[in-house]
């Protein structure tokens, strides 16, 4: 089959796994991570009476089974079709990834919501749709493409820059779960938006100010700075409106709303942020010699 | 349905290698085990010098706006009612008393184990809402929760120094028994189905403990002669003191004012 599929089929994928996300994040507002306390089944039953809690907590676990299948079937595509043994390697391991994630979901409902659980499950969900976005990015057809070598100036080196900003945002994404987990305050991802933001903003300046004509690098770099600052405006919006609602008897629309597209827009700013650091990696070279040359097609 | 023995065990070996399988219990001052000595007797209250604490809870300040809630999640909850539900966590009666208080003798009792009420104390779902919203229980009594509404709960308490657990219950399910062992001011219970539902629990490790209702009076009969520390506690405006001393037979006031 032409890879044009295995790439459309990678990012429907990364659509359901982001889905998956704000299913998740809808557990966490609805505060109906423990509506159904047993795990693997429902009630017992394969599907309860799809209400309150119940609907969103036994949604999460429809959604995620369904997105594990789809994960089985591109690893097992990946291994038939795709030449690159690490992409192959890369399938594989999201797989893993996403078993290991059914587990770590089971554990939370099983124990009730330990924290360390709890939060490492909001962190390899991210993981995960990161993982396949950069599947999705490595079969398409604007990799294949390739690009131009460009040369790093200055330091520290862009490549650093970029796994800097990737991690930053990562840990913040971390300190946002466990805000929400209630295992410490807002102060330190209020700080951590801060590192995470300037982090960003130092890698996409670098990029625009010494590589501006290289599309490879300035499309998806101006992609995560616009994802970034609607992020931080809506991480604004999502503590507002949770000290606006902090006295309603249950989680109110307008707080479960910006609280779920800010989780949605944090997954995609991190997944954003590694398609950059993948782009750096690949386009710029820390020797001058190979500047000008070209990155061989579909490598 | 049960979860498979191998996956539970497979899943408590990776818990514990990640959270230590929630740990040892937390032993706060209100939360101490008090298991008396083996030899202690068995304390009862003594008819002969008895005394009573009697008093009110009354609130200074706006009166707290009761938010209505939403039970449009669950139509079997929303025809539950015919008028709009409003919260419970604030409410002010008309003589400007404060209802929901929990009223107990925090200090002062003799060393020993009070005898235990064989009567059971009984925490009802009805409408989406726990009846009633705050309750009293003596360590090691038994509450029997019930779920009389058309559609399933979970029943979650939240404890800190009792053991934890969240446990389904189906539309008019059989009743569930169950006991706190240690004393604990005061336990939160949870339906994670119905997020607006939850009810509160004192559990203490004597009789000596009442909750406030529509006239926000309270009265702590039995009490044998002695200086006390008496504590009011309420979900949302805190905790207050007082001390009070009463001799063998004597009746005392002892009013608290929480300010809004």
């Amino acid at each position: 089959m032409a890879p044009v599929w295995l790439h459309r089929y990678a990012v429907l994928l990364a659509c359901c796994t982001l889905f998956l996300v704000v299913a998740g994040a809808l557990v966490t507002s609805h505060e109906a991570g423990l509506s159904v306390p047993d795990w693997p089944l429902s009630y017992g039953k394969l599907m309860p009476e799809m209400e309150g809690g119940i609907f969103y907590e036994h949604g999460h676990r429809m959604i995620a089974t369904t997105v594990g299948f789809l994960t089985i079937i591109l690893a097992v595509w990946l291994w038939r079709a795709e030449p690159r043994p690490w992409l192959k390697k890369l399938g594989w391991a999201a797989l893993g990834a996403v078993i290991f994630q059914g587990l770590l979901g089971g554990m939370t409902v099983i124990f009730m919501l330990p924290k360390p659980v709890s939060v490492s499950h909001a962190c390899l969900a991210q993981l995960f749709f990161s993982t396949i976005v950069a599947i999705s990015w490595f079969t398409s057809a604007a990799w294949r493409r390739g690009g131009t070598l460009v040369e790093d100036q200055g330091a520290p080196g862009l490549r650093s820059l970029a796994v800097a900003a990737s991690g930053s945002l990562f840990l913040q994404l971390a300190l946002g779960a466990a805000t929400r987990h209630k295992a410490f305050g807002v102060t330190p991802h209020v700080l951590g938006a801060v590192l995470a933001t300037g982090m960003v903003l130092w890698l996409i300046v670098r990029i625009l100010l010494r590589h501006g004509n290289h599309q490879g690098l300035v499309r998806p770099a101006l992609a995560l700075l616009a994802i970034t600052f609607s992020q931080v405006f809506l991480g604004v919006a999502a503590y507002m409106s949770r000290l606006a609602t902090a006295d309603a008897p249950q989680p109110m629309p307008v707080m479960i709303g910006f609280t779920v597209v800010h989780v949605a827009v944090g997954a995609l700013t991190l997944a954003t942020s590694v398609i950059v650091a993948i782009q750096v990696f690949r386009f710029v070279q820390p020797e001058p010699a190979v500047s000008g040359a070209r990155v061989p097609v579909a490598s | 349905m049960r979860t498979p023995s191998i996956l539970s065990t497979g899943l408590c070996a990776l818990a514990l290698v990640l959270t230590g399988c929630g740990g040892g219990e937390t032993k706060t001052e209100e939360g101490r085990s008090k298991a008396a000595p083996a030899s202690a007797a068995t304390l009862r209250i003594d008819p002969a010098t008895a005394a009573t604490v009697t008093g009110k809870v009354t609130f200074t300040g706006e009166k707290p706006v009761r938010r209505p809630i939403s039970m449009d999640s669950t139509p079997a909850c929303a025809r539950a009612h015919t008028e709009p539900v409003l919260s419970e966590e604030a409410i002010v009666n008309d003589n400007g008393t404060l209802r929901n208080a929990f009223v107990w003798v925090k200090s002062g009792l003799p060393d020993g184990t009070w005898e235990v009420p064989r009567e059971m104390v009984t925490i009802d779902q009805v409408g989406c809402i726990y009846v009633p919203h705050v309750v009293g229980v003596q360590t090691n009594q038994e509450v029997q929760f019930l779920n009389s509404d058309p559609t399933n709960h979970n029943i979650h308490p939240l404890p800190r120094a009792n053991r934890e657990w969240n446990e389904s219950q189906p539309p008019k399910g059989e009743p569930k028994i169950k006991t706190f062992p240690k004393q604990e001011i005061m336990i939160p219970i949870k339906c994670n189905v119905h997020p607006w539902m939850r009810v509160y629990v004192g559990v203490v490790d004597h009789p000596f403990f009442a909750v406030t209702g529509e006239d926000g009076s309270f009265t702590l009969k039995g009490l044998p002669p002695g200086q006390y520390t008496v504590q009011a506690w309420h979900e949302k405006y805190g905790t207050q003191e007082i001390q009070v001393t009463v001799a063998a037979q004597e009746s005392k006031t002892a009013d608290f004012d929480f300010k809004g």
